[in-house]
């Protein structure tokens, strides 16, 4: 089965990758697949497969698609498989991708909703999220390394001092995140643009 | 509560959609405030064990949406919000998305795109930060987050299982 043509730039081919393209079916079962596995957010595992495991973007572009995701309205992951699958598949790769993230869960959420309604007891569930949620964060960090790595390799340019501004901001400083963003982000794309 | 609760499922759902900026966590408080002062559709334990339910299943964490929903209104519900909640934001960065490709080589848009990388990894890196922070209530729990971080960042091995081992150490209470 072999992906419509998109009415969308090709990509371009990077140097040194074997980047590779996705048909329909394999994007319905790469995100299927990241959002089972995705207990305490979805972005570590949808870099996993994208980036590792099928060779789909590269580190760079992956950076960018998701910090594109990250600044549209709505939830980060859902707007990245629309992203995603609308640059590689034009309208039906994105909802076949949207379609993979959000079937599974819904079946599993509304089988664990019956069950409440049912039985309505946490305890048990509450004490075992405790410790995947312990391990969630340690992943996110991990992928945090992951995703910085491309931009530090490059030397310290405008990027990682913004970086590690927004950082400080949110984390130690408490700003809301709003704040943040809307003053950060007009500084860090004029520099860009100079540095271009 | 008159007529059918499908409408301002949807109504309510739609408009969070659009500007729930900044993820499903961001969105949490307002989720809060409509669904439990202002339309009374569940209590506020309700409301804390349908967070810990999204939270503990698979997936993105908006679909805390569905639980409301299901809650509310069963299984038209559930779809009927969870459509609401993934539609309109969806439909916006489909929009976005086409348009951004179309212009893959413009001086601006590779300007605002490296431009907003490093903003969003030093958010990401914030968000970690902060979940830890609240999370880990013990030097075991810290230890797990500090492990897995190690083996999710140094090797490939498959982070399920170790997610698999953290929720039985999690079940005995240790954490």
């Amino acid at each position: 089965m072999s992906g419509p043509v998109a009415p969308v730039a090709p990509v371009a081919p990077s140097p040194s990758s074997t980047i590779t393209r996705p048909t329909l079916s394999e994007l319905f079962r790469a995100f299927a697949i990241v959002s089972i596995s995705g207990f305490g957010g979805a972005l570590p595992w949808a870099r996993r497969k994208i980036v590792e495991q099928k060779c789909w973007m590269t580190a760079e572009e992956f950076n960018e698609a998701f910090a594109l995701s990250q600044f549209l309205p709505g939830p980060n992951v859902v707007n990245f498989s629309v992203v995603f699958g609308s640059r590689f598949g034009g309208a039906p790769g994105a909802a076949v991708a949207l379609a993979g993230l959000m079937g599974p869960p819904l079946i599993i959420v509304t089988v664990l909703a019956m069950l409440y309604a049912r039985f309505g007891d946490l305890e048990m569930l509450g004490r075992i999220l405790v410790g995947i949620t312990a391990a969630a964060i340690g992943l996110l960090i991990a992928v945090v390394a992951k995703m910085a790595a491309p931009l530090f390799r490059k030397g310290w340019d405008w990027g990682p001092p913004v970086a590690v501004a927004a950082f400080i901001g949110v984390a130690i400083m408490q700003w809301p995140l709003p704040l943040v963003f809307v003053t950060l982000a007009p500084i860090s794309i004029a520099l860009a643009w100079v540095k271009r | 509560m008159n007529g059918s609760p499908l409408l301002p499922l949807f109504g309510y759902f739609a408009l969070l959609s659009l500007f729930a900026v900044g993820g499903a966590n961001a969105a949490i408080p307002e989720m809060h405030r409509i669904a439990v002062e202002v339309m009374h559709w569940m209590n506020d334990r309700q409301f804390a064990d349908s967070f810990a339910i999204a939270q503990a299943s698979p997936g993105p964490n908006i679909i805390i949406v569905t639980l409301i929903g299901y809650h509310v209104a069963g299984l038209p519900g559930a779809a009927v919000a969870t459509a609401a909640m993934c539609g309109p934001s969806c439909m916006v960065a489909f929009l976005v998305a086409r348009t951004w490709d179309r212009f893959k080589e413009a001086r601006w848009r590779i300007a605002i795109q490296a431009g907003l990388v490093p903003v969003s990894l030093g958010l990401i890196a914030a968000s970690a930060f902060v979940l830890a922070r609240t999370a880990d209530h013990t030097i075991y729990a810290a230890l797990i987050t500090g492990i897995t971080a190690l083996v999710g960042f140094a090797t490939r091995f498959n982070p399920l299982w170790i997610f698999a081992a953290s929720g039985l150490l999690g079940l005995t209470g240790w954490l």
